[in-house]
């Protein structure tokens, strides 16, 4: 319930954002429909824009008509031909005419295989290292990889992403052909050795955050007193450590990682600049710079929908780990 | 009972106690100096017998207990000394061994029974876990053995309850969870370390009770650690008084309390309310504030504290008093330099009185 409010919260914020903020910074329909015509805007073309677009409709009949044809699917008057465009309709790109829909269903693909890997491999890596690190705190391989850690926090995606180009593309050329996205139903290996640097450069920045944040929950955790009690039976360290410790560090991590995969699929925007990767990310940069305004609301609504559902799958997830979560 | 510990015998296969601890020394190296916890203890224990070690916070008894059961990270801390626990020696002891007697031969009961519970798992879950590591047996009879010791400790219908989880257990209920999880492979020595300090008064009772049946049906020693020497009275065979590290006083429960030697032991009987007294006259607390064990005292480490001390220069102050006997062939030690008539006087004419 809480999900769907969200969704229609978030449609109207960003629906009003891009079709009534541009009047208030005293823009007239006429200026907003002629940046959709083209290099000569006649009045003849302005006005018919504006009658297709219906920009001079009150914002909230313009908002009932995008909200029907999400559901009921919308006709559009194109000059002398009427195209209808079916039930789930976000409506046309302005700049390519594209329907938005498939635009984003061709795209998400790229973005989904990005976020999977990367955090397939920042979840091993950084749970790993920062349980490695807190039972071996203080020593030399504590100190690296808190030192790395902090810098994968601190290095922003397209310097690293940049860097290990340079090395591993241009200088070993272990990429001959450069990176490039390739579809996982085509070639699977191809699709994954292509992805491998976006993977990597993604999964530092993230390893890093959750090296840290599993170093911290675990040394925490050992220090309670039914660690102690469990070592107080007998039980080997390793199951002390694999089964007692780790059960309860891992429940703030599967929190943060839902939020963190849901977030990245709504489009990792740095790492898909940098890689030139066609995903979500890209196209909601190329439709903000070129103001293709149902081009972002869609790739907006996407990654709302990705969000609230990871958030829900969190909750559940939650009280399967956390007894005390539960009701009753 | 107990002998009176020479330090030059040879140790002797034949005579030891099922519980043995010799000359054991805690230490923990800080930023701040060497901490020495538990500083030269003895002290012996029979099977079916009940040792009460009473003291104030940071005297020792926690780090001794679970110095016993090779709970302290050998990294950070230093072990020394000797614990025979039926003829087996544990301090020099391969910690996988150390290991494997725990919760089998030696077996714990924590002060604070939620925080000593996984909240993860449900208490079954967490019993049979202990079972199954020195039992091989199928889930299924360990389950029922769970079963069957929540509800020797008196937990009503046992069959649902051992699919519940620790929050879901009253303090109560936890703590005896927690004596039902200890006692789930029979140990033979049982350490309980303030088991009734976070219960309330009515269900304090109840467990002492609960431990004193099970004492008596399964034979087994028992190390009751507390501050409270109503516990103590009520459970003990043996009392040995900690401070500073050290023990400083041990006797039979008779002896602790009707002729008490060392006047850290009056203090603590001091500090037992009174309700037939006046309420200003009700407490007499041990003046000043623990030791601090990095930088204990000179000589008997309680005589900043001790109103019976002698001045500067005096034993008191430059030479640690040892643990003897306060007669021969007693098992009534006291480490103190007053002497023995001293003591007798002081007690009978100044202590008891006002006790």
């Amino acid at each position: 319930m809480g999900a769907v409010v969200m969704l229609v919260i978030v449609s109207m914020v960003t629906f009003g954002i891009f079709f009534q903020l541009p009047k208030l910074a005293g823009q007239t329909t006429d200026q907003l429909a002629a940046s959709y015509v083209g290099k000569a805007p006649t009045a003849e073309a302005i006005a018919d824009v504006k009658e297709r677009l219906g920009l001079d409709d009150p914002l909230a009949v313009q908002y009932g008509r995008f909200v029907k044809g999400v559901f009921t699917g919308q006709d559009f008057s194109n000059g002398p031909s009427v195209e209808h465009c079916a039930a789930p309709c976000l409506g046309y790109s302005f700049r390519t005419n594209e329907p938005v829909l498939p635009t984003l269903l061709d795209r998400a693909p790229v973005t989904l295989s990005l976020a999977v890997g990367a955090s397939l491999i920042w979840l091993v890596a950084g749970v790993s290292i920062g349980i490695l690190s807190a039972l071996r705190r203080g020593t030399v391989f504590d100190r690296m990889a808190m030192a790395t850690a902090l810098a994968g926090v601190s290095l922003p995606v397209y310097f690293t992403g940049l860097v290990s180009m340079a090395v591993f593309v241009y200088t070993f050329r272990l990429w001959p052909n450069g990176v490039a996205y390739s579809d996982f139903t085509e070639n699977p290996g191809l699709w994954a050795w292509n992805l491998v640097l976006p993977w990597v450069t993604l999964a530092f920045l993230y390893a890093a955050t959750y090296a840290r944040l599993t170093r911290s929950q675990m040394l925490e955790t050992l220090g309670e007193d039914y660690i102690r009690t469990a070592r107080a039976k007998g039980l080997p360290e390793r199951t002390v450590i694999g089964k007692h410790a780790l059960r309860a560090s891992l429940t703030p991590i599967v929190t943060i990682f839902g939020l963190d995969l849901g977030l990245l699929l709504g489009g990792a925007v740095l790492t898909e600049q940098t890689f030139s990767l066609p995903g979500l990310g890209s196209l909601s940069i190329h439709s903000i710079l070129s103001g293709d305004l149902p081009m972002v609301m869609g790739v907006v609504l996407l990654a709302t929908v990705f969000i609230v559902f990871a958030s829900l799958i969190v909750d559940i997830l939650y009280a399967v780990v956390d007894p005390r979560v539960r009701l009753g | 009972m107990s002998t009176v510990y020479e330090p030059s015998a040879a140790p002797a296969a034949t005579a030891r106690a099922f519980l043995e601890v010799r000359d054991l020394r805690i230490h923990f190296p800080t930023d701040d100096g060497l901490v020495r916890s538990v500083d030269g203890l003895d002290f012996t224990l029979e099977r079916g017998q009940t040792l009460g070690i009473v003291g104030e916070s940071g005297s020792g008894k926690s780090v001794t207990s679970l110095g016993i059961l090779g709970l302290h990270h050998r990294k950070n801390s230093r072990m020394s000394g000797e614990i025979w626990l039926d003829g087996r020696e544990l301090v020099g002891a391969d910690p996988d061994d150390v290991r494997r007697l725990r919760g089998r031969a030696m077996a714990m009961i924590f002060q604070d029974p939620l925080s000593s519970m996984h909240p993860f798992y449900t208490i079954g879950a967490q019993i049979i876990e202990a079972y199954r590591i020195h039992n091989a047996v199928s889930k299924r009879v360990a389950r029922k053995h769970a079963i069957d010791m929540l509800g020797r400790v008196g937990i009503p219908t046992p069959d649902k309850r051992v699919d519940d989880y620790p929050h879901q257990f009253s303090g109560g209920m936890r703590q005896r969870a927690m004596i039902a999880m200890a006692l789930s492979c029979d140990p033979e020595l049982l350490i309980a370390d303030e088991p009734t300090t976070a219960l309330d008064v009515t269900v304090q009772a109840q467990i002492l009770d609960l431990l004193r049946d099970l004492q008596q049906e399964f034979n087994s020693a028992i190390i009751m650690i507390t501050h409270d020497l109503g516990v103590v009275a009520e459970l003990s065979d043996r009392i040995m008084v900690m401070y500073g590290g050290r023990s400083i006083e041990q006797g039979t429960v008779e002896e602790l309390f009707h002729s008490p030697q060392h006047p850290y032991t009056w203090g603590l009987l001091g500090s037992m309310p009174r309700l037939d007294r006046d309420r200003t006259d009700r407490l007499m607390p041990v003046k000043g504030s623990p030791p601090s064990l990095i930088n204990l005292p000179s000589g008997c480490a309680f005589h900043p504290r001790c109103p019976h001390a002698q001045g500067p220069g005096s034993p008191c102050t430059t030479v640690r008093p040892e643990l003897v006997a306060t007669a021969a062939h007693s098992g009534h030690r006291v480490a103190c330099h007053l002497s023995p008539e001293q003591r007798l006087d002081i007690w009978e004419n100044q202590i008891r009185p006002n006790l």
